[in-house]
């Protein structure tokens, strides 16, 4: 692909939604009213496992002001699957787990919802309700549920591939993936590591709670509004669970604030459109804090085994790794995308990997930025730092001995295509971060990560006003600067100012169908549907300007926003030589040529540009408390092309801290009944800003050929990384080696003291 | 019996209607349509719902509507002079420091009440006085830059 | 249905009226513990009984004896009191720690006591500087060493009707500082998982004349560590005296096991605060 120039890609203009952002003008879920509206709130479970018995709602129906309730055994059942990505999200789990039938199954999860005229009665109402349970004894990790005797979740569940007679069992699943002989690939290793690491259970922490409004007209059409990544998404899942034809249903995706996967799942929205269906009023549901962590979907919490085993020299020879992840109270976790992440970027000839999903009494997990890679990497990469160090070998240059590069076989299926990996860890040995001395107690930690970053389904319009300007449109909710991206990219093609492009986020009535917006595959596919519905509209403008010049359109020229007329021709009106006609000019010109320009493309982009990132971590540590800091923090990563490198940085940035959080602090905590005891941000410890340095970022770009201009996804890779990265430095700063998540300064001084000859103080 | 608050908000005379255990928060998203502060706890942990109670900044979610009474309020909506922003809006919007965007009103009203009390403080001294504001999406990276930048 | 009423008594008699007569009605100041309470469903009061327009509640006043801090004085207030800052460096670092800007902006050091979290802030500060609690009830007012104000978590020696008017502190003696000192996991926003106050005074040889050691949130009460104390006085607070506080601390306290820490991880860094407050102590020490 030849280096293309370009003005405006790569500059760094000021979002079109920032004005809003500033002021406090943008619209985000809970923001909106509407007429006559009722306010919903939902009755949840006091056990983590537990059969309901009844449920009683007569007093809550006679309350003056209450308008509608509604009850798990009122939903339709359905048995479907709704595509996403590569795998599908069964509805009818969805539905289960976002209001119980016959058995609560995670603490908090939904049982009934009440509607009333004010917040204050739907809540007094909700606390009549009386639901009577019959206690169950919950599980709580993987080695619970996977137990000789464990307690059941689902009585007809059995694993994947098991026969009919097999007895139910808490592991949904159990998946390999091989290549060679792992055997002889550790006969022959000089040197083979093996270690078993956990992580906690981790939520998304997006800032803005769940919320949305429903309602339902006499006529059987419906509207939501709502903070979602995925509008058509939520309109199918929405009405398949609700029990509606679809084709009735528009969703209205608001300002969403903060998704990071865990706003693709549907919790509120049918049980509000129910509700708004039985009291023929909108209804406005919004959960609080409390609610978000309990009932929403955290990621998996998990157990992986390690064993890596290599030469001497360096060189990897076998990897065997086995994945125990928590799906929640519904299959489906993302161990097999863990496991497909956790040893791509090295060349093993021999590797066995065994992904098992396993049912816990926990809220059914969701997406959470690269889903299942970042735990996988923290495993293996901690195992490579060990390896490093045993070999006396630096830690960057094991990697590079060890890297794939353009043409290997990732250890998924297919080719490396041009991919950015030994670039980055270039990148990170020249930096001067991995040569900066160190300080008193600080250690320093490397680590990299991998993320395959999607394609998927897109569309999008880009309509030309008679002034020149324009105004493209997708059915992508913004959670990263997307549309900051897409005017670049229409301005780009079409030789105007960004800042005369109108980036707009559709509902699912104007825009074209998209897939969500995740799998950093907004900027890479929905670009690629911007780009062409661009060329569209220069295509339909050559046209024009054809007819102003009475010429073929193949023989209009385009320049950087000019039309530009072939040698001889004439301004068909006034017979003048032609001379080349801006875009703004051309469209002055539309009803006069053809009637107005409206470009659109839509796409299925199958191939995704796997990203890269590798990142240096200085942690110092209090020897005696156990306390730890973030003292510098270097990110790199291969973006392909930074379409606008400050929201590039931005991303690589808050990815990197969000991983932080995951390696020191954040985890849920459980008490012996299953339920969570830290459901607020004051003891869920998400970084401050004084935990941080300031987060340095190096864009790296290896052009990923199946994009026009190189992009590649951006949003996942940075949350890979940091929680080896952070564990490594641990080892570096204390010379211990922690295989458990997070580095909690009790945790931690746990082991320095058992370590210790001597006790502190003493 | 709702009480009847009279009170100024980014200086204008207002009055409203509450309960006496309605928060401020509330009263300001719900019944005054001042959408513009967010909730994102209600146990006063993150920062989304920060004004300046009097000039001193404040959780809202934390503060009974009642209190409105007699005092003076400023909002996320009062921070830009009618067509002219708040040079906190401006490096917020050319540093590229805020990306959803939701924790933004919070930040621009913490760090102008920052900037009102000491207006060229450290990077650390940046840190601490907004660790009261949780922000997911940018790492804080930027917010800081934006911050220290519309001091000088 | 939930209905409570906001009262804003403006004074201290009409506040004890109104606390006396009904069982419901709470003192509300910052509402930083109260509101988060009221939300988890804990405390349904049945009036909040704003205490902030009392005037004699509200102000800090420092004459020749002692310090006066009015029980509704928000943090940030006390933060930006430089005399106060000056005076008592370890109890302006503590009121300072509590929460984050917005909470310092509504938090009271009258609520922090008040709520008697044994991971409270301030009252390890309020210990070992000999603060008393003033009380203003039906059968008049009444004085209280800090010490003995909390009895349990989220019980205090308020009766019914009481409340507490004001904190005073005998200013400190030459050559006397204190300072406090706290665990958390991150930098900021986290309630205590350990804390230790200290307050010494140094004679012109550098010798230990006078110590106060106060341990938080490591039993049900911050605790005043006379054994502590004991290891510092007389020496030139060395390594040997400083470890022997230290142990002492640890040894004194009864922590718990909870999601913010373990019972051992509390015991030890009790002892490690002691000991560093200790030292910053005396380096304030002009």
């Amino acid at each position: 692909m030849s280096e293309r120039t370009f003005a405006v890609v790569g500059t760094r203009p000021v979002r079109h939604d920032g004005v809003d952002k500033v002021t406090g003008r943008a619209a985000y879920g809970a923001d909106a009213n509407w007429p006559g509206m009722l306010h919903g709130v939902v009755v949840r479970s006091p056990h983590a496992h537990a059969r309901i018995v009844s449920i009683d709602t007569s007093a809550a129906e006679a309350m003056p002001g209450v308008k509608a309730v509604l009850v798990g055994s009122e939903l339709p059942d359905i048995n479907a699957t709704i595509p996403l990505g590569e795998a599908a999200l069964d509805l009818r789990d969805m539905s289960y787990s976002m209001m119980a039938r016959d058995k609560a199954l995670y603490h908090g999860q939904a049982v009934a919802a009440v509607a009333a005229t004010t917040l204050d009665i739907a809540r007094e109402a909700a606390a009549t309700i009386v639901v009577s349970y019959e206690k169950l004894t919950p599980v709580m990790n993987v080695d619970e549920a996977t137990a000789p005797d464990a307690p059941i979740l689902h009585p007809t569940m059995r694993t994947k591939g098991a026969p009919p007679d097999a007895p139910p069992s808490n592991l949904a699943s159990r998946l390999e993936m091989k290549r060679g002989d792992v055997d002889a690939g550790f006969a022959d290793a000089d040197l083979v590591i093996e270690r078993e690491f956990r992580t906690p259970t981790v939520h998304q922490g997006y800032i803005e709670p769940h919320a949305c409004i429903a309602r339902c007209g006499e006529d059987g059409r419906a509207v939501i509004w709502c903070a979602t990544q995925g509008p058509f998404f939520v309109r199918d899942a929405s009405a398949a669970i609700a029990g509606l034809d679809p084709a009735h249903v528009k969703v209205i995706p608001s300002e969403i604030g903060g998704g990071f996967g865990g706003k693709i799942v549907v919790y509120l929205e049918p049980v509000a459109l129910l509700l708004a269906k039985k009291a023929q009023r909108p209804v406005k549901m919004v959960m609080n804090r409390d609610e978000v962590f309990r009932a929403t979907g955290p990621t998996s919490g998990t157990k992986i085994r390690v064993k890596i085993g290599a030469k001497r020299d360096g060189t990897f020879v076998a990897a065997k790794v086995s994945f125990w992840y928590e799906a929640g109270a519904f299959k489906g976790s993302p161990v097999g995308a863990g496991a497909m992440c956790s040893i791509a970027p090295y060349k093993f000839p021999n590797f066995f990997l065994e992904a098992h999903d396993v049912v816990v009494n926990k809220p059914k997990v969701a997406a959470y930025r690269a889903p299942g890679s970042p735990m996988a990497s923290f495993a293996v990469e901690s195992v490579v730092d060990e390896i490093a160090r045993e070999l006396k070998m630096d830690a960057i240059d094991l990697r590079l001995k060890n890297a794939n590069q353009e043409g290997d076989q990732a250890p998924y299926g297919p080719k490396f295509g041009p991919i950015g990996l030994k670039s980055v860890l270039e990148a990170a040995k020249n930096h001067p971060h991995w040569k900066a001395p160190l300080g008193p107690n600080q250690g320093r930690g490397f680590a990299i990560g991998f993320w395959f970053n999607g394609g998927m389904n897109s569309s999008a319009t880009v309509t030309l006003g008679g002034d020149g300007s324009a105004a493209v449109q997708t059915g992508n909710p913004d959670i990263g600067g997307t549309r900051a991206a897409q005017a670049m990219m229409v301005a780009e093609e079409l030789g105007i100012p960004v800042e005369r492009v109108r980036p707009s986020v559709g509902d699912t009535d104007s825009a074209g169908y998209t897939d969500l917006t995740g799998g950093s595959r907004v900027c890479f596919a929905t670009g690629m549907a911007v780009i062409r519905a661009a060329e569209d509209v220069r295509e339909q403008l050559k046209a024009r300007a054809a007819k102003i010049w009475n010429v073929e359109p193949s023989a209009v020229g385009w320049d950087s926003g000019n039309l530009i007329p072939p040698a001889g021709a004439k301004e068909t009106k006034s017979g003048h030589d032609a001379k080349p006609l801006t875009v703004a000019e051309v469209a002055a010109k539309m009803a006069h040529t053809g009637g107005p320009v409206v470009g659109r493309a839509s796409l299925y982009a199958p191939m995704a540009g796997p990203g890269f990132g590798a990142h240096i971590c200085d942690l110092e540590v209090d020897q005696e408390t156990g306390r730890s800091r973030v003292v510098r923090y270097t990110a790199i990563q291969d973006v392909g092309k930074a379409v606008h490198p400050s929201y590039v940085e931005g991303q690589i940035q808050g990815g990197a801290v969000q991983g932080i959080g995951w390696a020191l602090n954040e985890e849920y905590v459980y008490n012996r009944d299953g339920a969570m005891e830290n459901a607020g941000f004051l003891d869920y410890r998400m970084p401050v800003a004084s935990d941080l340095p300031m987060i340095d970022t190096v864009i790296v770009e290896v052009a990923n050929p199946l994009h026009p201009y190189g992009v590649r996804g951006v949003g996942e890779v940075p949350i890979c990384p940091p929680l080896a990265a952070c564990a490594n430095a641990m080892r570096s700063a204390t010379g211990i080696r922690f295989t458990q998540l997070p580095l909690s300064p009790p945790r931690v001084l746990e082991k320095i003291m058992a370590a210790a000859p001597v006790a502190v103080g003493a | 019996m709702k009480l009847h608050i009279h009170t100024t908000i980014n200086g204008e005379p207002a009055e409203f209607l509450c309960d006496g255990h309605e928060t401020l928060l509330s009263a300001l998203r719900n019944t005054l349509g001042l959408t513009g502060t967010k909730e994102g706890c209600s146990t006063g942990d993150c920062g989304a719902c920060s004004i300046l109670l009097d000039g001193r900044l404040v959780p809202a979610c934390l503060v009974l509507a009642p209190e409105a009474q007699g005092r003076t309020i400023t909002t996320i909506e009062g921070i830009a002079q009618h067509d002219v922003l708040h040079p906190l809006q401006k490096t917020f919007l050319e540093n590229a420091a805020l990306q959803c965007g939701i924790c933004t009103p919070g930040f621009i009203i913490a760090a102008k009440a920052l900037l009102d009390k000491k207006p060229k403080p450290t990077e650390d001294e940046t840190r601490f006085w907004l660790a009261g504001n949780l922000c997911r999406c940018t790492g804080y990276d930027k917010i800081i830059r934006a911050v220290m930048e519309a001091s000088v | 249905m939930v209905s409570i009423r906001y009262e804003a008594p403006q004074s201290v008699a009409d506040a004890v009226r109104l606390l006396s007569a009904e069982q419901g009605a709470k003192v509300f100041a910052g509402g930083t513990d109260l509101l988060v309470q009221f939300k988890m469903g804990a405390r349904q009061p049945t009036a909040f009984v704003d205490i902030k327009r009392i005037p004699e509640l509200v102000g800090i006043t420092i004459t020749d004896r002692a310090l006066r801090l009015g029980a509704a004085t928000s943090a940030a207030v006390i933060g930006e009191h430089d005399e106060l800052t000056r005076l008592w460096p370890g109890l302006a670092e503590a009121v300072h720690l509590i929460g984050s800007t917005q909470i310092q902006g509504r938090g009271t050091v009258g609520g922090n006591l008040c709520n008697a979290s044994p991971a409270a802030d301030t009252t390890c500060a309020l210990i070992v500087n000999r603060a008393e609690c003033v009380i203003a009830g039906p059968k008049g007012e009444r004085t209280v060493p800090v010490e003995t104000f909390c009895t349990a978590p989220g019980r205090t020696v308020l009766e019914r009707g009481e409340l507490l008017v004001a904190i005073t502190i005998p200013r400190p003696a030459p050559r006397t500082a204190d300072a406090y000192l706290r665990l958390i996991p991150r930098s900021e926003m986290d309630i205590a998982v350990a804390g230790a106050g200290v307050s010494v005074t140094l004679d012109a040889n550098g010798v230990c004349t006078a110590a106060r050691v106060a341990i938080g949130a490591v039993a049900p009460t911050a605790l005043l560590v006379p054994d502590a104390a004991k290891a510092l006085i007389g020496s030139k607070l060395d390594e040997r005296a400083l470890n022997a506080a230290a142990a002492a601390a640890s040894a004194a306290a009864s922590p718990i096991d909870d999601k913010r820490g373990t019972v051992a991880y509390r015991r030890t860094v009790a002892g490690v605060l002691t000991k560093r407050a200790a030292k910053i102590a005396a380096g304030r020490i002009r």
